[in-house]
């Protein structure tokens, strides 16, 4: 009920812009769920995840702009955009599976930075990416003949895109959430967490952990590729800039700093660390009524204080906000085991 | 020929120093397991503060010779980096020892946002550029020019490299450093102070980062905010190609990615016939990482470990 009023009070309590804020939550969210499965489930730490976003907002784009002259319905290019993304994620995940935790981090990184410098470059010889300068004019979403790029009038009201594209989001995001949880505590999420606590073990039980680490990393890429789409849709404009390696940090700290494997935890810190840069935006404000004129620019001082948030939240929560129950009793736990117990567990070597 | 002597010279200068950073990676994982991701910044920090110190030198006194100037911006930014560093892991990373392996992983990259925007508000958004102090002799060999600066670096690069190996294999310090990357546990009931060791760990390579961070800055003639990220990857790159927390792999690493990188920026365009060209050059690096580590899954010189011994 509060998530489906919610863009009303925002839009008209704080402005239109937090309704746009709203819709980045919500993507981030789906970005974060998805991102958990690989991490938080599966155990598999990967710094690359923004290049399945990166995919799916450029297939998007291929399909559903003048950049090509196709301007192909939003229900089929979606879909496509996530199978490619799973696609790349399985190809990525096939030759480095036998890479334990750190090397798998440093490759990871190396496949999102090479997407990225591809989209970058991919100019010339001939134009596929627009390089640089990203693609624009891409086709906003439209169900049913109603179209999501123009603002809607009614009862003397105007409603910009931002509210309708909220709801699509909150759809995409309560099935993620859905899928995520039924998925913890299926067969195949509890032979993650055996995987992710002792791969050797699982190996030893019948679990085929190449086929279930692959299965990961296809999974968490098509959330990526699902949530790009629909990012694409929604711009309207898309640039490498955007999938860079720090939105990719962004989204593990998310994770991280929610409770990683629990998904109330992961929602908490998307939620969080979309909204906390966003509210930084008033420093300026805070500066004007405090000391009477703007010391520092607001917008170099947000990402300082980012970091600090980031550091603080970290240092008086090491689990997380809000932890999953097992890391919780693990941390309860004594001494001696417990410690051995978090060396474990995202160490297969031990 | 005179491409390819060229490049290596480039690849040898560009991955010394590679080398120097990815040391302060290598040793720091080697005893913790962590990756410090604020080591690139700790490197940006280093050059920023020797080029404020070289500028102010170089107002008072213009006659000094350039050689001293950078000798003083060095070794004001040394103790600058060795102090941060020490705070860093102070603050950051110690209280977070026990805690689960990717927290002090998140207040890393909490600190390096933190470092990267306190520099942008200190020096500001623009690139800081180099003043042209050094001498610019060139000499020609194989074909290849050699400036003495690139000389300059890698032999002291070098020397770096083998003062860190006398340091960590023939002393009582090295000794305990060795002792505590093999298990911290045992460490301490052998007498060994292990919190002193990891602060040592991390000071000796925060030195070291600050004069990578001087020669890359005397090298490409300037310095920004933000030059430590790229850096940083790099160098992290370096240590795992050469098998993470292996002191000779990180050297290795660093000067085979150094050269790589040069070589591929240099010759790209005629393997692909001119369908890629030499701005993919870091590209280039990746695939050859994931490539190495695909074949050799703990890196170059790295031990392999089995699985669950």
């Amino acid at each position: 009920m509060l998530l489906a009023i919610l863009p009303f009070l925002m839009g008209f309590g704080l402005g239109n812009a937090w309704v746009r804020v709203l819709d980045f939550v919500l993507l981030y969210v789906l970005l974060a769920i998805g991102l958990n499965i690989v991490v938080g489930y599966a155990g598999l730490l990967d710094l690359g995840y923004i290049a399945f976003y990166a995919l799916g907002a450029y297939l998007y784009a291929w399909l559903a702009s003048p950049h090509f002259g196709l301007h192909l319905p939003f229900w089929l290019v979606l879909p496509l955009g996530a199978m490619l993304a799973g696609l790349f994620g399985v190809l990525l995940g096939a030759p480095t599976l036998r890479l334990r935790g750190d090397y798998l981090a440093i490759v990871t990184l190396g496949f999102g930075e090479i997407i990225r410098i591809f989209m970058n470059n991919l100019n010339a010889p001939f134009n596929l990416t627009n390089g640089p300068q990203g693609m624009n004019l891409i086709d906003p979403v439209s169900i049913a003949g109603f179209s999501f790029g123009k603002p809607l009038h009614v009862f003397g009201m105007t409603f910009p895109p931002t509210y309708f594209y909220y709801y699509l989001f909150l759809a995409f995001t309560l099935l993620a959430i859905f899928v995520a949880l039924r998925l913890q505590d299926s067969r195949i999420g509890r032979a993650w967490a055996a995987i992710r606590e002792d791969e050797i073990a699982a190996a030893a039980m019948g679990i085929n952990t190449r086929n279930m680490k692959l299965l990961a990393f296809a999974m968490g890429a098509t959330f990526g590729g699902l949530a790009g789409g629909l990012f694409a849709a929604f711009q309207g404009f898309i640039s490498p800039e955007s999938f860079n390696l720090w939105e990719s940090i962004l989204v593990l700290c998310m994770i991280v700093l929610g409770g990683m494997g629990n998904i109330p935890g992961v929602i908490l810190g998307a939620v969080l660390l979309t909204v906390i840069p966003e509210a930084l935006r008033y420093l300026g404000d805070l500066q004007r009524a405090t000391l009477g004129h703007v010391a520092v620019d607001p917008a170099d001082l947000r990402m300082l204080l980012f970091g600090v948030a980031l550091v603080a939240m970290m240092l008086f929560r090491p689990a997380g906000l809000l932890p999953s129950h097992q890391r919780k009793r693990e941390f309860a736990a004594e001494d001696g085991v417990a410690e051995q117990e978090q060396a474990n567990l995202y160490d297969t070597r031990a | 020929m005179d491409i390819f002597a060229q490049q290596l010279v480039n690849g040898l200068v560009l991955g010394s120093i590679y080398a120097l950073v990815a040391l302060g990676y290598t040793m720091v994982y080697g005893i913790l397991e962590l990756i410090n991701f604020a080591h690139g910044e700790v490197t940006m920090i280093g050059a920023m503060v020797a080029l404020t110190v070289i500028g102010v030198l170089a107002g008072v006194a213009p006659d000094l010779p350039g050689v001293l100037v950078v000798l003083g911006g060095i070794l004001v930014a040394i103790p600058a980096c060795m102090l941060l560093a020490f705070g860093i892991e102070k603050i950051a990373y110690r209280p977070l020892r026990k805690a689960p392996r990717l927290a002090p992983l998140i207040t890393a990259i909490g600190v390096s946002i933190i470092l990267q925007n306190l520099a942008m508000l200190i020096w500001g958004r623009q690139y800081v550029s180099f003043p042209e102090i050094l001498p610019t002799t060139k000499f020609e060999v194989f074909g290849a020019h050699i400036s003495l600066l690139q000389i300059a670096i890698v032999v002291l690069a070098l020397t770096i490299m083998a003062c860190l190996w006398l340091l960590v294999e023939r002393t009582r310090l090295g000794r305990a450093m060795r002792a505590t990357a093999q298990s911290r546990e045992v460490a301490e009931l052998m007498g060994v102070n292990v919190d002193r060791v990891i602060s040592a760990t991390f000071i000796i390579g925060a030195a070291i980062a600050a004069i990578a961070g001087v020669m890359v800055s005397a090298y490409y003639g300037l310095a920004h905010y933000y030059m430590g990220f790229m850096l940083g990857l790099k160098a992290f790159s370096a240590a795992v190609l050469g098998g993470i927390g292996n002191i000779a792999g990180a050297m290795l690493g660093g000067l085979l990615l150094g050269v790589i990188e040069a070589l591929g920026a240099g010759y790209i365009g005629d393997i692909t016939g001119g369908f890629l060209g030499s701005h993919y050059q870091d590209v280039f690096a990746f695939f050859v990482l994931i490539g190495v580590l695909v074949f050799r899954p703990s890196g170059l010189l790295g031990e392999r470990v089995a699985n669950r011994a």
